[in-house]
C-alpha cells in the first residue's frame, strides 16, 4: 500500500497530504459544531427562562427563514459579484440562527422538540428540522418568496434596517448570551444594510424598469412592514426584564434611516394598509402564510428521514 | 514575465524607444525562451496567436465549469440536514462563484470580456467540466463531490499552478488552497456519515458507486485520444498527461476509501507491486463522449439554469450601468421629492 502523503517536493499545498491525519480541526466548519461551546448560558435573575427562550426563538427565526429565501439565490443572481454578496448575506444570517436557536435550547430545553432517544441530532437542528410552522416565531416578511432582484434588495433594506436598529439595543441585553451575539451581528447587519441602500438607489436611479419593478418589490412587502414594530407579549416581558427589546420603541430610529434612502432614491413609503392576522395572530404567534409551511417542508425533508442521523 | 529570471536588458523594447520593433521571429524566440526557463508569460508580452487562443479555451472552459458547478451541489442548500452544513455547503458554492470570478479576470486579461464568455457558454459554444453534467441524488453527494470530485479537480489543478501563463497560475495557487478545504469538508461529511445509522452507511456507498467513475472520467480522454495534449505540454499550459493524472488520482484514493469504509465500484482495481501503482478498469468512454456531446443527464438543464439566471439579470446589469455612467432615472437632478413616479 502506498503512503497517501508522498508526494512531489513542489506541489503546491497536496490536498492529500492531511486527509487521513486524525485532527479534529482540519476542515473548515469542524470547530463550530456546538456554537456555544464554553458559553455561559445561566439566565440571569429575574428572568423567566421560557420567555427568553421564545424570545430568542423569534429572533432566531427571523434570521433562520430569511437566510432560507436568500440562499435561493445562490447560482441565480444577476451576476457573480452579487451572488456572492447575498450568500454572505445568508451566511451571516444563518450564523445569527444558530446562535440564538442555540441559545434558545439552553434557557429553556422543554421548547426544543424530543427525538428517539440516543439521537445524536443537537438542540439547534431539532429546533430548526423538528419544529413545525405553527411553532416558528418568524415575522410574515422574511417569508414569502423572494420574488425578483429589486423585492429582495428591498426586502434586505427594510429588514437589516430594523434588525440593526434592534440589535444595537439589544448588545446592552442583561443577558450575556444575548448582548455577545447582538454585538457581532451589529457588524454583519451594518454592512447588510449598506449593500441594500446602495442597490436601492441604483435601482431606484437605473433604468425605468428597474425603477419599475423596485416600485412594485416594496408595495408587495410593504403590507408586512408595520408587524416588525407590534410588541408581543414576550417581547415585552423579555424588555421589562431587561433581556429584550420593545421593537414598538424603534419605529422613530428606524423611520429617519428609511425615510433617507427612500428621499435619496426618489421613493415616496406606498400608502398601503398593513396586512391583517388571523384573529390578530400573527408570525410571532405561529401564524403564517401559506408559504412558510411548505417551505419548511423542503428544508427539513432530509433531517427528517434521519432523525438518527449523524450529519 | 517575472519571479523567477530577471528581463534581459536587450529584450526590453521600452529601454530604447528608437529601437527598431522586433521581428515576429524574435518576439517567438523571446517566447519559447521564457516558457523553456519555466518563467510565467505575462497579458502584456507577446505570445502566439495559438497559446492566447488555447488559454482562452482553457480559463474559460475552466471558470465556466466552477459556475456550472455551484448547480448540482446548490441544489442541495436548502435541504442540508444540519445548521451547520447547511452553512459549510453554502460557503463553499460560494467559494466556487469566487473561483468563477478570478478565472474569467484571468481570461479578461487576454482580451475577451466576462460577457462574451459567458454567451459562449449559454449559447453551448464553450463546454465546462461534463462532471456536473451528472445529478446530485442525495446529501451524500455533497460529501463525494468533494471527496472524489474536488479531489480529481486538485488533481488536474496543482500543477497548474506552475503553468505558463502568470494570471491563470496565480489564479490557481489560490483555488487550490480553497479546493483542498472542500476535499477535506467533504471527506469529513462522508466519515461523519459512516459513523452514522445504516441507512447512512447505505447512502454513501450508493454515492461512491455513482460519482467514481465520471470521477475519473474528469482526467480527460485516454493519452493516446487526447489531441491537445502535446502541444499544451509544450507550451507548458499543462505540465502532465491525462493518464500520469488519472493514475495519481487511482493510486491515492484507495487508502482514504479503506479509511472510511467504502468499496470502489471496479472489480479489476488492485495494487500492482511491480509497477508500484494501482492498476484498474477502463470507465464506459462511451458514455463520456455522450456527455460531453450534450447527451448527459443534466446538460440541458445545467445550461438552461445558467441562461436563465443570466437573462434574468440582464435588467439589473443595465440598471447598474445606467447609475455609473449617470445615465440612469432622475440622475440630472435633485429631483429627491418627487411623487415616486418616473421622474422628469
Amino acid at each position: 500500500m502506498p503512503d497517501v502523503r508522498t508526494h512531489e517536493p513542489d506541489d503546491h499545498d497536496n490536498a492529500y497530504s492531511g486527509l487521513l491525519v486524525g485532527d479534529a480541526r482540519w476542515a473548515f466548519g469542524t470547530d463550530f459544531e456546538d456554537p456555544l461551546a464554553g458559553v455561559d448560558t445561566t439566565v440571569p435573575d429575574g428572568v423567566d427562562p421560557a420567555a427568553l427562550a421564545t424570545y430568542c426563538l423569534m429572533l432566531g427565526d427571523d434570521a433562520l427563514v430569511l437566510s432560507q429565501r436568500l440562499a435561493e439565490w445562490c447560482s441565480n443572481a444577476p451576476d457573480l459579484e452579487e451572488d456572492i454578496a447575498l450568500s454572505n448575506i445568508a451566511l451571516d444570517l444563518l450564523g445569527q440562527a444558530r446562535l440564538l436557536l442555540a441559545r434558545a435550547a439552553a434557557a429553556d430545553g422543554t421548547q426544543v422538540p424530543t427525538l428517539p432517544a440516543g439521537s445524536p441530532v443537537p438542540d439547534e437542528d431539532r429546533l430548526a428540522f423538528f419544529r413545525d410552522d405553527l411553532r416558528f416565531r418568524n415575522v410574515r416578511l422574511v417569508e414569502i418568496p423572494g420574488g425578483d432582484f429589486a423585492e429582495t434588495i428591498t426586502r434586505i433594506l427594510l429588514f437589516s434596517t430594523w434588525r440593526l436598529a434592534l440589535f444595537e439595543e439589544l448588545a446592552h441585553s442583561r443577558d450575556a448570551v444575548l448582548a455577545a451575539v447582538a454585538a457581532k451581528a451589529v457588524k454583519e447587519l451594518t454592512y447588510h444594510r449598506d449593500f441594500a441602500g446602495r442597490w436601492f438607489l441604483t435601482l431606484a436611479r437605473g433604468t425605468d424598469e428597474s425603477r419599475r419593478r423596485l416600485l412594485a418589490g416594496l408595495d408587495t412587502l410593504w403590507p408586512y412592514w408595520t408587524e416588525l414594530f407590534e410588541t408581543h407579549g414576550v417581547e415585552r416581558e423579555t424588555a421589562e426584564a431587561g433581556v429584550g427589546v420593545d421593537p414598538a420603541g424603534l419605529a422613530a430610529d428606524v423611520d429617519v434611516v428609511l425615510d433617507q434612502v427612500l428621499a435619496a432614491s426618489g421613493v415616496d413609503r406606498p400608502a398601503l394598509p398593513p396586512l391583517a392576522g388571523v384573529q390578530g395572530r400573527k408570525g410571532r404567534d405561529g401564524r403564517h402564510t401559506e408559504v412558510l409551511s411548505r417551505m419548511l417542508a423542503e428544508m427539513q425533508v432530509v433531517a427528517r428521514a434521519h432523525p438518527g442521523g449523524h450529519w | 514575465m517575472s519571479v523567477v529570471a530577471e528581463p534581459e536588458p536587450e529584450a526590453d523594447p521600452e529601454a530604447d524607444p528608437k529601437a527598431e520593433p522586433e521581428s515576429e521571429a524574435q518576439l517567438e524566440a523571446r517566447f519559447q525562451a521564457v516558457i523553456a526557463r519555466k518563467d510565467r508569460i505575462e497579458p502584456r508580452d507577446w505570445m502566439p496567436d495559438a497559446y492566447r487562443r488555447t488559454l482562452v479555451r482553457q480559463v474559460a472552459q475552466h471558470a465556466h465549469s466552477e459556475i456550472i458547478g455551484m448547480q448540482p451541489e446548490g441544489s442541495w442548500i436548502s435541504r442540508a440536514p444540519s445548521l451547520r452544513r447547511k452553512a459549510i455547503l453554502l460557503a463553499k458554492v460560494q467559494d466556487e462563484a469566487g473561483h468563477g470570478l478570478y478565472l474569467y479576470s484571468a481570461a479578461e486579461t487576454l482580451g475577451v470580456s466576462r460577457q462574451e464568455l459567458t454567451e459562449m457558454l449559454i449559447s453551448g459554444r464553450q463546454k465546462y467540466s461534463s462532471i456536473f453534467n451528472y445529478p446530485t441524488l442525495s446529501y451524500a453527494d455533497m460529501g463525494t463531490i468533494g471527496w472524489l470530485v474536488d479531489g480529481a479537480a486538485i488533481c488536474n489543478q496543482v500543477p497548474l499552478c506552475r503553468t505558463s501563463f502568470g494570471p491563470y497560475g496565480r489564479a490557481m495557487i489560490r483555488i487550490c488552497k480553497e479546493e483542498s478545504f472542500h476535499q477535506r469538508q467533504g471527506y469529513e461529511l462522508l466519515a461523519t456519515m459512516m459513523r452514522g445509522t445504516d441507512e447512512q452507511r447505505a447512502m454513501v456507498q450508493e454515492s461512491v458507486d455513482r460519482f467514481w467513475w465520471p470521477s475519473l472520467m474528469m482526467f480527460g480522454p485516454p493519452d493516446d485520444a487526447s489531441p491537445n495534449t502535446a502541444q499544451s505540454m509544450a507550451w507548458g499550459v499543462k505540465t502532465h498527461t491525462n493518464d500520469e493524472l488519472r493514475q495519481r488520482f487511482v493510486d491515492m484514493t484507495v487508502p482514504q476509501a479503506a479509511a472510511l469504509g467504502v468499496t470502489l465500484p471496479d472489480p479489476d482495481l488492485v495494487w500492482n507491486a511491480e509497477r508500484g501503482a494501482h492498476d484498474f478498469g477502463q470507465p464506459d468512454w462511451d458514455e463520456l463522449w455522450a456527455v460531453v456531446k450534450g447527451n448527459g443527464p443534466c446538460n440541458t438543464q445545467r445550461v438552461a439554469h445558467r441562461k436563465r439566471a443570466w437573462d434574468e439579470g440582464a435588467w439589473v446589469r443595465e440598471a447598474a450601468l445606467a447609475f455609473a455612467n449617470g445615465t440612469g432615472t432622475g440622475t440630472d437632478d435633485n429631483d429627491n421629492d418627487n411623487d415616486g413616479t418616473e421622474p422628469a
